[in-house]
């Protein structure tokens, strides 16, 4: 099984939702090998349909405390630009691709997602160029997202404050 | 005019009094941080740097804004996570600023929860301020550096810049950033404006 997980966060994103369960969208994500989907399409006006077939599946749900089984179960994520899914995603390792609200294009929040593109790290695209993107992205040229500096900081600290 | 002289006295000798007594406390070994929590993803990256101190000298106090149960929530099991078992103490001050509300009324907004924070510097009398970016830090560190004027706590403010900020810092920021005893960054852009802040060479959180 290939599966795809996408995540709107705690927003919603009907487009996205929209676009992705659109017909040439499941079949785009079908030529690419996956046939699982699930959607966590948060306080959207756009509810998925469960579709279940012998070689597709296709599952919605609001929210869930934790995605993080979500995600570690995916092959695939395709989030909204949100830092904090970006981040969760790369940290986990797994390939990610962001889809912009153009809507929110302006957003400082959209920043983080545009730099990580620029690094590498994620693909980056909007609804209207989702289809082109699923056919033509190369997931295997991603770069992992280098792990947090956590420890230095703690250790700036730590001597500053001798703890 | 006696009466001022009586009052000034008073003040003077609550002051040194103070003084005696963050002596005193700062023997015992464990130093006091307070880390101001704001809207959900500031509280995870908040949490993901209280973590990677240790837990075992610090007592810790949380201020929280008063319209976020997510961040309670997300303290609460920090802290039942951790192997110390220690007590920590949570304060719950009103916003300072919502989204999307105007620059103007953010004003007025700060000075009202200003007030809320001088008990809360009172009690926590903190060592360290941990902040990253919450528009909630800004009247807790002004009420710190008051009373830190006083010499009523040690009151260093320790600033990490989120990581969505890339090339431009936060309206908190710009303000912590020359009151800042540290102040950390996480892409280097930052940099060539604000030459006193560290960065580490990637991400912090």
């Amino acid at each position: 099984v290939m599966s795809v997980f996408v995540t709107v966060g705690t927003t919603s994103f009907d487009e996205l939702v929209e676009t992705i369960t659109s017909r040439p969208l499941q079949k785009a994500l079908q030529r690419r090998g996956y046939n699982k989907v699930t959607i966590q399409y948060g306080r959207g006006n756009y509810e998925v349909k469960d579709v279940s077939s012998a070689d597709y599946s296709v599952q919605g749900f609001r929210y869930k405390d934790s995605i993080a089984g979500d995600i570690a179960n995916a092959d695939l994520v395709i989030s909204h630009a949100g830092a904090g899914s970006c981040l969760e995603v790369l940290g986990a390792g797994k390939a990610l691709l962001v889809v912009v609200n153009e809507k929110l294009m302006d957003n400082h929040q959209i920043e983080l997602a545009k730099q990580l593109y620029n690094d590498g790290h994620l693909v980056f695209c909007t609804c209207s160029t989702l289809l082109e993107t699923l056919d033509s992205m190369n997931l295997t040229s991603l770069v992992k997202l280098p792990e947090p500096k956590t420890e230095e900081f703690a250790q700036h600290i730590i001597s500053h404050f001798a703890l | 005019m006696e009466y001022w002289l009586w009052v000034l006295l008073l003040i003077i000798f609550v002051l040194v009094f103070m003084r005696l007594k963050l002596k005193s406390n700062t023997k015992q070994g464990k130093k006091r941080i307070l880390a101001i929590a704001g809207s959900g993803g500031h509280t995870t990256e908040l949490i993901r740097l209280l973590s990677s101190l240790p837990s075992a000298t610090l007592e810790r106090h949380y201020a929280v804004a008063d319209t976020d149960r997510m961040s309670i929530k997300k303290i609460t099991e920090f802290e039942s996570k951790l192997s110390s078992k220690s007590k920590y103490f949570t304060y719950v001050i009103p916003r300072s600023r919502e989204v999307a509300q105007s620059w103007l009324s953010t004003v007025f907004t700060t000075l009202f929860s200003f007030v809320y924070c001088i008990p809360v510097i009172l009690k926590s009398k903190p060592d360290i301020l941990l902040c990253n970016g919450p528009g909630t830090c800004i009247p807790i560190c002004i009420a710190a550096l008051i009373f830190k004027f006083l010499g009523f706590c040690r009151g260093e403010i320790i600033f990490v810049e989120s990581i969505c900020r890339v090339t431009s810092m936060s309206m908190s920021g710009k303000i912590i950033y020359p009151f800042s005893t540290k102040f950390f960054i996480q892409w280097p852009h930052l940099l060539t404006s604000y030459p006193k802040a560290i960065y580490l060479g990637g991400r912090i959180c």
